[in-house]
């Protein structure tokens, strides 16, 4: 495998736009000659759909929910960030790249965070056009709040649905091009394979959820834009139906799969209640603008309720730790902060796994209004699934899987290691490091979509020959061969054991052992484990129902086959990368007041993994990652 | 909490179905509506049977794929709420519950509670959108709004496209879901550019898609999880008349 990361040369602030001039273009009249497949309609694969269709490509899309509006990006609520310094408070695109590489805790690829970095403010102008309802100030211009990891405001919302409008945003564009017919767009179809002709990806190989139906597409490149896998944990953020299938295909056939064991979890999620639940629900991130966090100093008073708990009795750990950020101390940091609370035995709620967020003090600096106006749907949110009210009693919160800064490894051109297979928003790696700041991964998702890859992908295009690929290939009849018999091996195993509960045998597992804490021999036990569940999974399955029909039980079973191999690949890296860095936290690795510890001369690098076949390890290989504009330094938010 | 359901079986769209009944044991009353069915649907594929097909996806309330038709009513009948958040709090012990698919002649079953909703994005292709060519846009701040109906502007917004409003209706009408993005994007100055052909192609979509007409009933408000206020019908229907009077004058 050659990692070559293609960094255009020159000085930080000009790589992209010499990059842009320096790649080959398609002529309008010629770019309805090529075809483009783009799995994923969320912030990156709608937003990248509708601006190469506008372009002029022919694109098909393809998406597992009923609408193409479904995507997953629809339940981010905070904000997105962009380096407009409406606020005069100092912001610029070099400090929104500096706070992002620093927030990664220096494991991202320096130009790629400046382009992200340099391209932020036209996603919001191309926002606001397409009409987003941004959140105005009264003199009509657009409203800000501050994110975790960051000193100024720059975090454009609306009110806590930000993702939903910005999703809904690319979706009209989207549907705009549907109407037109410059997009096929196919909803309820899942993409099960990866097709190469000749080391190129030139199609993919999908099922339609409603009718069984396996079939072939062809293009001359093929886009992945499918998400994260938090869902390898069972319970995560993540909507039930988000998985790793399309990665982990390319992963399979060929294309390097970066940092694994990068996954954040994010500080500020409604607790688990039970087994019987099925997924976690975040509470977002701003929330932590106005809301303080603490347990009790004293683990005896944990079983009071909050209101008897007198100030000098409580411990706002985050305001009392890390001074000069508080309440808005990265997600990392946050979420370790509170599981140390818990393990301390000062946890609140059931199980005592829940610290507080409490709204008291703003709710009488500010009146009950001003905290409804800012995040009333929130508090409904929470209401509805505790039923408890935050403006009476604060809320209890844990952290939970929710965003993963691993993925596809890809170039500069968001191209992974398989040429003409372009990666692009959370399924690639490319822009978070080891941690990702809040209200980022909208920025980078609509990046991509938007301004990137329309910038980058035209180059590999220009390279090919149009048109001369068609679905008649061998390599097709292969591929669409080994779908079927795939699907026909989970449907005949009759075992006794159902998709759901050998995931939540995984999910257990990679909590314990690779969740906010790592060390050497829990994750040995997880790889031990792992490849029992795996075992179990091919001998004792059940699914009933056939293929040709719609059955979910199928398409559990067909996702949960792909976490299983994940899970382990994350073990592996988690188990290799020796250092605590970001969302990696290796308890061998820490100071004596509890914060990572990173091994820069042996770790300063990124991990990217090559697939050795069913049972074998696979090969781990680097890119080494030079800190020139952002020097590297301990992350200190105290 | 011991339950007794009544859920619609149908295995294929042109098949017909029918309600089985079912029993269900310890459910918790913290667990959501769609966990309970989560574990019927454990039970029922351990007993070697076909678990029950529904759509969900973000299970938070804002994807809009959930669907179902409980004791009646979508969505269940609580408040701004979505099935995916309906808590079995919410019921009581020894309950029976009667879980249908969204009921309406455009929104076809594909399999148990599982529906085509296919016809709401048609309405939005043919004008649910500002056309804007991405790296076209001016400084976001370049066009003040005012609070007011940037703030209204978000509540027509708020729509999650889940067609509630048109199980609920007895014409089965899309208005309130057409409406609200009409007046949405109509109300927005970005909008105004497109208003007239905007209205006039996406009602006559909706029309084309199968969908009823509005004779006030209130139905779609009252279940929309979203509480879209009623008077987007009434906005829809005033630029519909403003830009088909246009359109005649101008013939």
């Amino acid at each position: 495998m050659i990692i070559d990361a293609k960094i255009p040369a020159g000085p930080i602030a000009e790589k992209w736009s010499r990059h842009k001039f320096s790649n080959k273009l398609v002529n309008p009249a010629n770019r309805r000659k090529y075809h483009v497949i783009i799995v994923g309609t969320g912030l990156a694969g709608g937003s990248a759909a509708a601006t190469l269709a506008e372009q002029g490509y022919n694109v098909t899309s393809f998406c597992y929910q009923d609408s193409p509006r479904r995507a997953h990006s629809i339940a981010a609520q905070g904000g997105i960030n962009a380096a407009k310094n409406y606020q005069n408070d100092g912001d610029s695109i070099h400090r929104l790249f500096y706070d992002t590489v620093k927030g990664g805790d220096f494991r991202s690829r320096e130009a790629n965070v400046h382009r992200l970095a340099e391209v932020s403010a036209n996603i919001i102008d191309q926002c606001a056009a397409q009409g987003v309802p941004f959140a105005r100030e009264y003199g009509g211009l657009l409203a800000n709040r501050s994110f975790g990891g960051a000193q100024v405001s720059r975090t454009f919302y609306a009110r806590g649905a930000t993702g939903q409008q910005l999703l809904l945003g690319a979706y009209s564009a989207l549907s705009r091009q549907i109407g037109l017919g410059t997009v096929k767009m196919y909803n309820r179809h899942e993409m099960l394979d990866l097709v190469l002709v000749d080391g190129h990806a030139k199609g993919i190989v999908t099922r339609n959820l409603v009718t069984g139906e396996i079939k072939s597409w062809a293009a001359d490149a093929v886009v992945l834009a499918t998400g994260g896998y938090s869902n390898a944990f069972y319970l995560s953020t993540n909507a039930v139906g988000c998985n790793s299938i399309a990665t982990m295909r390319a992963y399979k056939k060929g294309a390097g799969f970066a940092n694994p064991c990068y996954t954040q979890i994010h500080p500020t999620c409604i607790p688990q209640s039970g087994d019987h639940q099925s997924k976690l629900t975040l509470m977002s991130e701003s929330l932590r603008n106005d809301g303080r966090v603490w347990v009790p100093k004293d683990a005896a008073d944990c079983e009071k309720p909050p209101e008897q708990i007198p100030e000098e009795a409580r411990d706002y750990f985050l305001e009392r730790k890390y001074p000069s950020f508080g309440n808005l101390a990265p997600r990392d940091i946050a979420s370790r902060a509170a599981k140390e609370a818990c393990d301390e035995g000062r946890g609140v709620g059931s199980g005592k796994r829940g610290v507080y967020l409490d709204f008291a003090d703003a709710i009488q600096r500010l009146g009950e209004s001003a905290i409804q106006e800012r995040y009333g749907n929130l508090f409904d949110i929470y209401e509805r699934i505790t039923g408890d009210s935050a403006y009476r009693k604060p809320m209890r919160i844990y952290p939970a899987p929710h965003y993963t800064m691993g993925g596809l490894w890809v170039d500069y051109n968001l191209q992974s290691t398989i040429p003409g297979l372009f990666v692009i928003g959370e399924a690639n790696f490319s822009d978070h490091g080891a941690n990702r700041l809040g209200a980022s991964a909208l920025m980078q998702g609509l990046a991509d979509g938007y301004f990137v890859l329309p910038n980058t992908l035209p180059n590999y295009l220009a390279g090919e020959k149009p048109g001369i690929i068609n679905t008649g290939l061998d390599a097709f009849q292969e591929v669409e061969a080994d779908v079927n018999a795939f699907t026909e091996k989970l449907l005949s195993i009759n075992g006794t054991r159902t998709p759901r509960s050998l995931h939540l045998d995984l999910g257990r597992i990679m909590w314990e052992k690779c969740g906010m804490a790592r060390n050497k021999a829990g994750l040995e036990e997880a790889l031990r484990k792992i490849p029992e569940i795996r075992q179990e999974f091919w001998a004792n399955l059940k699914v009933t129902g056939e293929g040709k029909q719609l059955n979910q039980e199928l398409e559990r079973a067909g996702r949960l086959a792909e976490f299983l191999d994940l899970a382990e690949l994350m073990c592996h890296d988690a188990l290799d990368r020796d250092e605590s860095c970001g969302g990696h936290f290796r308890e061998e690795h820490q100071t004596e007041d509890g914060e990572a510890v990173r091994l820069d001369d042996d770790f300063a690098h990124a991990a990217i993994w090559e697939y050795r076949g069913a049972g074998e390890k696979p090969t781990r290989h680097v890119e080494e990652l030079d800190f020139k504009d952002v020097p590297l330094a301990v992350r200190s938010y105290k | 909490m011991n339950l007794k359901l009544k859920i619609w079986r149908q295995d294929t769209s042109d098949g017909s179905g029918q309600f089985k009944h079912y029993e269900i044991n310890n459910v918790s009353p913290d667990s959501s509506f769609l966990e309970m069915l989560d574990m019927l649907n454990e039970q029922l594929v351990e007993s070697g049977d076909q678990s029950v097909a529904f759509d969900s996806d973000c299970r938070e309330g804002v994807c809009g794929m959930c669907s179902l038709t409980i004791n009646g009513i979508p969505h269940g009948g609580h408040q701004g709420t979505t099935t995916c958040q309906l808590h079995m709090r919410s019921f009581s012990d020894g309950q029976t519950i009667t879980i249908e698919p969204f009921r309406a002649k455009s929104f076809p079953v594909l399999r148990d509670l599982v529906v085509d909703r296919g016809g709401f994005d048609e309405i939005i292709q043919a004008g649910g959108f500002i056309t804007c060519r991405t790296g076209s846009a001016q400084d976001a701040n370049e066009i003040p709004i005012p609070k007011p109906l940037a703030d209204d502007a978000f509540d027509f917004a708020a729509c999650i496209g889940c067609g509630a409003c048109v199980a609920a209706c007895k014409n089965a009408s899309a208005m309130l879901f057409t409406g609200a993005k009409i007046a949405h994007l109509n109300s927005l100055p970005q909008g105004k550019a497109e208003k007239d052909r905007r209205t006039l192609s996406m009602v006559s979509k909706m029309d084309e898609a199968g969908f009823g007409n509005c004779r006030n009933y209130g139905e779609c408000s009252a279940v929309c999880p979203k509480e879209i206020p009623l008077d987007v019908i009434a906005k829809m229907n005033r630029d519909f008349a403003v830009a088909s009077v246009k359109g005649f004058i101008s013939k």
